[in-house]
């Protein structure tokens, strides 16, 4: 089992994400810098952490959707290798265009950092079947554009075939229909706000995120 | 300078802020007038912001040593012992002028600039926190000030992947034109693995590294030195701008030079950017320092001599690098996308030499600048002592309930749930009690193992005013206790003493006795102070403001199983009050909330008392049979009960003496806990055995707060009013 965290200059969840992947399922991680241009062979699972991948002075993720290891994401995310954004690497996958929609400023136009209790609305993937039992989970949110955003057309196309993963149960930042997590139609990419990797142990609150990844493997 | 300035020296330099009596001590020490350059130079050094000229004889009666004390005050930050090889660094400063003339920009480079000082001795930040001083709600200055200095913490600690755990927020006319925004980082780093700025020898080269310089901040040390008036919103354009992703970068290439080995010396820019840090470390060093301003990296074309080294631009270091070395240096920031130059080295002759387009712009010797700045023992007059207050002469309220309620919706009681969910308190992942957590202390786990800092900031300002040595013992031991109270064994401090002008005799005096009161509690307490802050000149059209030496707290928890917060109480759990409550009533929340008074002398601070029963809380914690604690401050017995009932969801019930019921309720005695427990023997036990007064004072049950007789206030309603206000406040 062998995972791939991708570090931009300013990723700042970067270690969360590597140790959340090692303590919730023992699998190995490598750190994989922006500007590389291969990922370390026999990936099974690659992670987008949260941060301001270059600051993101300009839209979130615009510049890193275009850095060099992104096009070896995507050809990865293409032959189906699992493929997981969290905060700012859904922002990322929005805009290298594996997700559809969009992160906007969030309602209020502020920051926003809480405990969120999540709907999970597909446990049918490979990233939520270790949550076959649990209708409810615990994470944290910690944004400032996490607002999801999409045309009527799309969000009816995610609802209605099951792409729609996690939704907020009292929403923090205006997500449209409450979506806090959506996976691509191939089902390998998974983009959501909240933030397993703060959620893997239960001295943090909650170690429901830890379910996530592990099931990221079990699928693998 | 080529142009020849229309004012005389001597004038510029009262500009600059320097007196006449020390613009003669300049021409003194060089033998000759200076230029622009070097005038701006000595200006900078000389103000108080850099040399503590007014403070540094107060600051020498605090104990700096200890056992686990690794490097006191005079670095750039505080340095402890943590244990297993690991130590802790960390420091608070003050941002507050800047803050009040544009808040975001003001604040957020404040929390830039105090992770620099910690980072700058080798330590990774892992937790800040904030101390925050507004004017009263009402003033029409007030809203816009907390939604910029909130939006400016948050979006640069946020960026930079720093979580902001912990803070206090105050609010009091007496801030109206002086707003206080003190900021403290922790981090963590190897014991073995220090960096200091002293440069080590002359011939090394000088390396500079980070954002590119520009015209911004020139001048902000002398401003932070001086009085408002209205004119000040002029001086809007020294306020620095921050860039967190810059800061970040910074972060992760300095830390990473600093692991291959190649530092000899390093020192980040801050307050006077480029004079000062090459002062500190040629100076520090006991060596000379020549400088060619044309290899500084320059945002702006045309920048003057004087402008590179009065610029505040933020984000930048200075390093002395090993012989040899420079490869690692130029790998390293440019995989971080950082400007570097080799801009001079260091010499034998003890001067400062300044180069620029071929010309010597400045030529002066270091010692005056670095360690001969002048001191002053400033004149000071006793404060006046507000008089102590029996509780018969403070009426009880006509209606409980509707004390309370206006007690736990006042501004300095409700909860800041609006401003700290503006705060990434989870990235690092190791957060474990933070702002909205329901703790005294935020505490965050030493990444990887079973320790955790808990980190804490306090002052009672109107304890201060009241009386300035009470109040400075006051402070150190409130700090204490919050960190007592979350199981953590109190290490050191930091302090950030905002005061008034000090040249006004009655303003020296807060400043003596509160700081005779710091050192007192410190000494008492085994608390010594490791690294600090000094802003004065907080006045504005001569109203000084509270006096406000803040203390920011850290201690060290063994085992963070065995820790205590008070958001775990379960119905059926008895309530134990540990202290003795006499229902000191002084300078208390009750008497300015409720009644609309601030007299009266506050709660004496007995420090054998606060020691005592301390170290029994903090043993019982430890040894597992409390792990329900909240220590009571502000609105005393009551306010410590109603939020630990809300943060629990469970109601309260107390049983108060009959006499004075709402001294008891309100008073705001010293050196008190109240535990949640579901067996009180033990407690009882180990304090009797203490010689520690502990009395049950109720049981958790039900869903609202009530005493027998007094008032029966459903949790709701009080959640309500204790949410509500900092929302309808703001607008949200």
């Amino acid at each position: 089992m062998k995972a791939a965290v991708i570090v931009f200059p300013g990723s700042n969840c970067d270690r969360d994400c590597q140790v959340a992947v090692e303590r919730a399922t023992g699998a190995s991680v490598d750190m994989v810098w922006h500007g590389d241009t291969e990922l370390p062979a026999g990936v099974d699972l690659i992670v987008l952490p949260g941060g301001f991948s270059y600051g993101d002075y300009l839209r979130c993720g615009a510049m890193a959707a275009l850095s060099p290891i992104m096009g070896e994401v995507k050809a990865a995310a293409g032959r189906g290798v699992a493929t997981v954004g969290i905060c700012n690497g859904f922002q990322i996958l929005c805009e290298a265009g594996l997700l559809p929609g969009a992160l906007l400023r969030n309602e209020k136009l502020k920051y926003v950092c809480k405990p969120v209790a999540l709907e999970v609305t597909n446990a049918q993937t490979r990233f939520t079947a270790g949550y076959k039992d649990r209708r409810e989970v615990m994470m944290t949110v910690g944004n400032g554009e996490g607002n999801f955003f999409a045309d009527e057309a799309t969000l009816d196309r995610l609802e209605g075939e099951g792409q729609v993963v996690f939704r907020y149960v009292d929403n923090p930042n205006g997500s449209a229909r409450n979506i806090a997590g959506i996976v691509n139609g191939a089902g390998n990419v998974l983009g959501l706000m909240p933030h397993p990797d703060r959620a893997f142990e239960a001295e943090l609150g909650s170690a429901d995120g830890a379910i996530l990844f592990q099931s990221a493997f079990a699928s693998a | 300078m080529s142009a020849q300035p229309a004012k005389t020296m001597a004038e510029t330099a009262a500009e600059f802020g320097l007196s006449s009596d020390e613009y003669q001590l300049i021409l003194r020490r060089l033998g000759r007038e200076p230029n622009m350059v070097e005038l701006g130079v000595f200006s900078v050094m000389w103000s108080e912001h850099c040399s503590y000229k007014s403070s540094k004889k107060q600051l020498g009666k605090f104990p700096v040593t200890g056992p686990r004390v690794i490097c006191g005050p005079g670095e750039n930050a505080g340095v402890i012992d943590i244990g297993d090889g690991q130590a802790c660094i960390f420091k608070m400063e003050s941002h507050n002028h800047p803050s009040f003339i544009e808040p975001y920009q003001g604040a957020a480079t404040g929390v830039g600039g105090i992770m620099r000082d910690v980072f700058t001795m080798g330590a990774r930040p892992v937790a800040l926190l904030n101390a925050l001083r507004f004017g009263d709600p009402s003033h029409p200055k007030t809203r816009r000030l907390v939604a910029g200095v909130v939006a400016g913490i948050g979006g640069y600690g946020n960026c930079v992947g720093v979580p902001t755990v912990a803070g206090e927020t105050n609010f009091h006319r007496g801030y109206d034109g002086n707003i206080l925004v003190n900021a403290m980082c922790v981090g963590l780093a190897d014991a073995d693995k220090i960096f200091y700025s002293a440069a080590p020898a002359a011939g090394l080269p000088v390396v500079y590294f980070g954002s590119k310089t520009g015209r911004d901040g020139i001048h902000g040390a002398t401003m932070a030195s001086a009085e408002f008036d209205e004119a000040s919103e002029d001086k809007r354009p020294t306020v620095q701008v921050g860039d967190p992703f810059a800061e970040k970068l910074l972060i992760e290439a300095t830390l990473e030079l600093m692991a291959s080995g190649a530092v000899a010396a390093i020192q980040d820019m801050g307050a006077a950017g480029l004079t000062s840090s090459t002062v500190e470390m040629a100076g520090k060093g006991g060596v000379g320092v020549e400088l060619d301003l044309d290899r500084v990296p320059q945002r702006e074309e045309g920048m003057s001599a004087y402008e590179m080294m009065l610029s505040e631009s933020q984000e930048r270091m200075l390093a002395i690098l090993k012989p040899g070395r420079e490869a690692d240096g130029h790998r390293i920031f440019e995989k971080w996308g950082l400007d570097a130059a080799v801009i001079g080295k260091t010499t034998d002759t003890g001067r400062m030499v300044l180069k620029h387009k071929g010309e010597v712009v400045a030529d002066v010797p270091l010692a005056p600048l670095f360690d001969d700045a002048p001191l002053y023992d400033r004149p000071w007059v006793q404060p006046k002592l507000q008089e102590r207050l029996t509780a018969a002469s403070v009426p009880a309220p006509k209606d409980y309930a509707q004390a309370i309620l206006t007690l736990m919706s006042a501004p300095d009681m409700a909860s800041k749930r609006w401003l700290w969910e503006q705060y990434d308190r989870h990235v690092m992942a190791d957060t474990l009690e933070d702002s909205a957590t329901g703790a005294d202390a935020g505490v965050v786990r030493v990444h990887g193992t079973r320790k955790a800092l808990a980190v804490t900031s306090d002052v009672t300002p109107r304890y201060v005013q009241a009386d300035p040595y009470e109040g400075g013992k006051q402070a150190v031991a409130e700090a204490w206790r919050n960190l007592i109270a979350v199981g953590a064994t109190p290490i050191a401090i930091t302090d950030n003493l905002n005061f008034g002008n000090p040249e006004r005799p009655e303003i020296m005096g807060q400043i003596v006795r509160a700081t005779d009161g710091m050192a007192e509690a410190c000494r008492a307490l085994d608390f010594p102070v490791v690294s600090g802050n000094v802003s004065l000149y907080n006045e504005t059209n001569g109203a000084a403001i509270p006096p406000t030496p803040a203390v920011g707290g850290v201690g060290l928890i063994a085992d963070y199983a065995r820790r205590a917060d008070f958001s775990s109480l379960k119905a059926g759990m008895t309530l134990v009050l540990v202290g003795d409550t006499r229902g000191d009533l002084g300078a208390s929340m009750y008497l300015r909330e409720v009644l609309g008074r601030e007299d009266g002398a506050p709660p004496p601070v007995d420090l054998a008392v606060e020691r005592r029963n301390g170290e029994l809380v903090r043993k019982l914690i430890e040894d597992g049979v409390v792990a329900v604690c909240h220590d009571l401050s502000d609105g005393g017995l009551i306010a410590a009960a109603a939020e630990m009932a809300l943060a629990s969801n469970v109601g309260v019930s107390l049983d108060l003496p009959e006499a004075a019921p709402h001294a008891q309720l309100f008073g705001e005695d010293q050196a008190r806990y109240l535990l949640g427990v579901a067996d009180p023997a033990p407690v009882f036990a180990a304090a009797q055995a203490a010689g520690v007064q502990a009395w049950i004072i109720g049981h958790a049950d039900g869903e609202a707060i009530s005493a027998a007789g007094l008032f029966d206030l459903p949790l709701k309603a009080l959640r309500s009013a204790h949410e509500g206000w900092m929302p309808a406040y703001l607008g949200d």
